[in-house]
């Protein structure tokens, strides 16, 4: 580049171009010498010619010279000058700019890696989940989840579906591995035809699962994920064709997928294939999740119509056995919702992040305001060598630019140093953020991000300078030239600006602050509901799985757990023990059916509400601290005897028949060819689904019993949560007796899932919590700030009313009274942003109402704590100049002059 | 910028270049002696600033119409010599040519008065 060369050579050029003039100069004298003239003459003479030479030099300078890049550098160069001068200010504002921006550039990443990042799978927008919604279907079809998919649906789909170039159904679950080390418990994946197709990431080594590795009577396979087999094979490429045994069968390993490969969420050692068997299908069985990738320029609408298109020719095509009604589920009302994948994944993390981002934004706001007030004193104490510059001619954009380059490096050094809080930011909030924060392993400072700490900078930069620049360099400035230099009191023009920004400051710091007093309710709230389990902290859990390789009989089964069961309450300190097919917020998919009751008449196809299914030993409510509302648990003598015994909940109870009590003796069954079922039991309602949630009615089955998978023989329930209630839960030497225990019984049974029911519970609340913290301490943050706006601006009055305060003083006014009118001041400032802060946090806090539990957005208590919190922080923060203002010696302030 | 070109006073923008341009058309020449070709051969009529060529010679370099080597004087000084570039005499042409359509508009408008 040419201009390059020139900016560099530039020195070179003057130097020569100096000399020239010098020689030319010279030359000239010479000649009028030789012409006759005096030496001195012939000087005056080459100068009258000549002109100027260093107006010349300049001119020819002027030539080589970049402007308006060079105005810039000076105006930088002048700017940095003013920052080094003033320490304490630039610290203050850096550290203040540094904090707000650093603290929106790490949830800006979180929000971008979690929301705005697309999945990490080839062309991910045209994957889809197979979302459908069944309103005639309440509890087995929950908001979040919809209907989940039965095998003979997913048949159905794959097979007559014109919309999806890939489709399939996958499910968790977990498998034992047995043969490498100890026996092992391990997060299994089943998958579909079609699944790994449709999420299209080829596998790392080796291929993915082919129809015929589906095929129920085919050899069995697996794929493992790239951390199992780097755990225990090394990474080694070899591990392709050797076997594994899962569950106590043989598999051959055919492939391994790429690291931070997931499905959906789901982290996973291996996957296997379904197998389904076509052969034994029915209608029902829906506990799969449908994934499929839409064929290219086929919209979201189109698909659910293919997809409401084949739901008639599902209902014809299987039944759920012979003399049932194949057209029982248009009762359900199932209607195809398909969903991108990435709603899916992120759930509702979505509006926590949203908000948590929104408060931050404002406290960045109020940040800046503090910022700009320290400006505007500054640029106030500035007046008069603004005044001269215009006065010797600084045109007034060139004077606004110089404020803007110097706020706007403000920004940008505030900038890079949030960028390094920014970083700490992000690890920090993924320590803290909901334990199932979707993509938490995704979460990183990109580029992305780094545009926008980048543009945050610049922009508050501006922001910090627009308000001084447009104040203070306006073409009047030379007025001041006159008057800057004399402490007179100061207009009330002058003083607009900074009112303004303390009262929008108060207001916003009342926004964060009603935000988080409301998240403390709801938190609070969330606290005082009785979940239906007691002291979670000293009850501990663990997940034992007794597959049916290692012990086949449904009896064994039972005894097994029964003897395990009896083993865990003999370790010292143990009060009681139990085990169930699911803790409460455990999330595990687990059954929903309709119960029928001896005592009522039901017309031909009336469709029962679903109700929540259980099935636990004997001791577990005991265990879990839940109290029995009426009659009495099931008994093991009971369930060895096969005799036809359940309990319910009471709400399930109430709904029934009136009254808990009423219910016992009672007698339910769930389908016809069932024997009746006694109710033995009333059990006070659990929020199986979270604290927010509702309880639902729930029927507590006895683990091992004839019919527990609809109808057939008698079975066991082999997956179940051990839960010991001890004070010793959770330390090392009582896990490790816990495993004695259970390894005394059987030692290849893998304990998995360890945890105190605290954890549990802790997880389930997980995102109240985090919105709290964040909130919290950007509401903190605010009330801190707003504390220090409105201290400087009245310590500044104060001290520019220091005069007239001396003549008040001298003139005969009380001190009191001095006080008195400088917390006024403040007061009333205060009062305006409270009462504009609640008009804000009104309408805004809507936007939160879905966090929110036990509260409403409006809670009048919030708003009046929070106001009264406010003002009374805003007086302290005056009270400290007012005083100061009343110590005011009359003679010293009116000496100045 | 208070410091507009003071030799516009008299002459129009680009005619010292032009002159300048055309005077070394002829024959290489270093500063000086470039300013007293320019005054001698316009008998003395152009009042130029002698220093006013700095900065049109700097323009000329800076869009390389001209070079510049350093070199000895006549009168044994170490000088800086211009010479036309290749670009520098199309411009040249051009200059003159637009000039001269320029005279001769200016030539028929004064005319009439003299008729």
């Amino acid at each position: 580049m040419s201009w390059l060369k020139q900016l560099f050579s530039r020195r070179r050029q003057y130097d020569a171009l100096a000399e020239e003039i010098q020689g030319h100069l010279d030359e000239k004298v010479e000649e009028l010498v030789a012409g006759g003239m005096s030496r001195e003459d012939a000087k005056h003479a080459a100068r009258r010619e000549f002109g100027n030479p260093a107006l010349t030099e300049e001119d020819g300078r002027e030539v080589w010279r970049w402007a308006s890049v060079e105005d810039f550098f000076a105006d930088v160069r002048h700017g940095w000058r003013t920052l080094r001068h003033n320490p304490v200010f630039t610290v203050v504002g850096l550290l203040t700019i540094a904090i707000g921006i650093g603290a929106n550039a790490a949830v800006f990443s979180v929000v971008n890696s979690v929301l705005l990042k697309p999945l990490n799978y080839p062309h991910s927008e045209r994957l889809v989940s197979l979302h459908q919604a069944a309103p005639g279907a309440a509890g087995l079809a929950d908001f979040e989840n919809g209907l989940l998919l039965s095998a003979s649906m997913y048949f159905t789909y794959a097979e007559h579906n014109r919309a999806f170039q890939a489709m399939g159904v996958w499910d968790t679950g977990v498998a034992n591995v047995t043969g490498l080390a100890e026996p092992e418990q391990v997060r299994g994946i089943g998958v579909s035809d079609g699944l790994l197709q449709a999420l299209a990431v080829p596998p790392e080594v080796g291929r993915w699962f082919t129809p015929e590795d589906q095929d129920p009577h085919g050899p069995q396979r697996v794929i493992l994920s790239d951390g199992y087999w780097r755990r225990h094979f090394g990474g080694d490429r070899s591990a392709i064709g050797r076997n594994l045994m899962v569950d106590a069968h043989s598999r051959e390993i055919i492939g391994v997928m790429p690291t931070g490969f997931r499905v959906v969420n789901e982290d996973f050692d291996v996957i296997v294939p379904l197998r389904l068997d076509r052969a034994k299908l029915i209608l029902a069985g829906f506990g799969l999740h449908g994934i499929a990738r839409l064929k290219p320029g086929v919209t979201i609408a189109q698909a659910d119509a293919d997809m409401t298109r084949m739901l008639p020719v599902w209902m014809a095509s299987w039944s759920n056995g012979p003399g049932s009604d194949p057209h029982w589920y248009d009762r359900w009302q199932i209607t195809p919702q398909l969903r991108p994948l990435k709603q899916e994944v992120v759930g509702n993390v979505s509006d926590v992040l949203w908000v948590v981002m929104g408060t931050l934004g404002l406290v960045m706001l109020i940040a800046c305001a503090n910022v700009t007030n320290l400006l505007l004193v500054r640029v106030e104490a500035r007046q008069q060598e603004l005044a001269v510059r215009a006065a010797l001619g600084a045109g007034w954009g060139r004077i606004v630019r110089g404020l803007l380059v110097e706020s706007t490096m403000l920004g940008i050094f505030g900038g890079a140093l949030g960028g390094v809080l920014a970083y700490a930011g992000v690890r920090f909030l993924v320590a803290i953020g909901p334990a199932n924060l979707p993509r938490l392993n995704e979460i990183s400072l990109d580029a992305r991000t780094l545009i926008f700490t980048l543009m945050l900078s610049v922009l508050s930069g501006w922001l910090l300078g627009l308000i001084p620049a447009l104040k203070y360099a306006g073409p009047r400035s030379s007025l001041e030239l006159r008057s800057a230099g004399r402490s007179m009191s100061v207009s009330k023009e002058r003083h607009r600006a900074r009112n303004l920004l303390v009262i929008s400051q108060v207001a916003m710091a009342l926004v964060l602050l009603v935000s988080a007093g409301l998240m403390i309710r709801t938190f609070r709230a969330l606290r005082t509901v009785d979940p239906g389990f007691r002291d979670a902290a000293h009850l501990q859990l663990m997940r034992i799985n007794i597959p049916e390789t290692l012990i086949a009989q449904p009896e064994m089964v039972a005894r097994t757990q029964n003897a395990i069961l009896d083993k865990l309450a003999a370790i010292p300190g143990v009060a009681s023990a139990g085990f169930v097919n699911e803790m409460p917020m455990e999330g595990f998919d687990s059954g929903w059916d309709g119960i029928y009751a001896e005592d009522k008449n039901y017309s031909d196809n009336e469709s029962v509400p679903m109700r929540f299914f259980k099935f636990g030993s004997p001791g577990f409510l005991r265990a879990a601290g839940t109290r029995m509302v009426a009659g009495r648990e099931i008994t093991w003598s009971e369930i060895y005897d096969q005799r036809p015994v359940v309990m319910i909940s009471e709400n399930l109870a109430r709904e029934m028949w009136g009254d808990p009590s009423a219910a016992i003796g009672k007698r339910v069954r769930q389908f016809d060819s069932m024997p009746w079922h006694e109710v033995v039991g009333v059990v006070q309602d659990v929020r199986e689904k979270g604290v927010q949630d509702p309880a639902p009615e729930t029927v507590y089955w006895p683990p091992y019993a004839e019919n527990i998978f609809g109808p057939g023989p008698v079975n066991a329930i082999r997956t179940m949560t051990f839960e010991i209630r001890s004070d010793r839960a959770g330390t090392e030497a009582f896990l490790s007796e816990v495993h004695q225990a259970v390894w005394s019984v059987n030692s290849s049974l893998p304990v998995a899932s360890v945890r105190t029911m605290q954890e549990v519970y802790e997880k389930s609340v997980a995102r109240t919590s985090f919105t709290l913290v964040m909130l919290a301490i950007a509401g903190v943050m605010a009330l801190a700030l707003g504390m220090v706006g409105i201290y400087g601006v009245i310590s500044y009055t104060v001290s520019q009313r220091q005069r007239e305060i001396g003549i008040r003083l001298a003139l005969g006014a009380q001190r009191a009274d001095v006080m008195q009118m400088i917390l006024r001041q403040g007061a009333k400032l205060a009062l305006v942003g409270v009462v504009i802060g609640v008009g804000c946090a009104f309408a805004l806090t809507r936007l939160m109402a879905n966090l929110l539990f036990g509260v409403t957005a409006h809670d009048p208590t919030t708003y009046g704590a929070v106001a009264a919190l406010l003002f009374f922080v805003a007086l302290v923060a005056c009270y400290v100049p007012a005083r100061r203002a009343m110590r005011v010696d009359p003679i010293v302030a009116l000496r100045y002059e | 910028m208070a410091t507009k070109k003071t030799v516009e006073r008299d002459l129009f923008p680009g005619a010292l270049e032009m002159m300048v341009l055309r005077t070394l058309k002829r024959q290489p020449l270093h500063g000086y002696a470039l300013v007293q070709h320019i005054k001698r051969t316009s008998n003395d009529l152009l009042q130029i600033e002698e220093g006013s060529l700095y900065p049109a010679l700097q323009r000329l370099l800076k869009e390389e119409l001209v070079e510049a080597k350093w070199g000895i004087s006549a009168t044994n000084r170490r000088v800086r010599i211009y010479k036309l570039t290749a670009a520098g005499a199309k411009r040249l042409e051009r200059e003159v040519s637009s000039f001269e359509r320029m005279l001769q508009g200016i030539t028929h408008v004064l005319a009439p008065e003299k008729a």
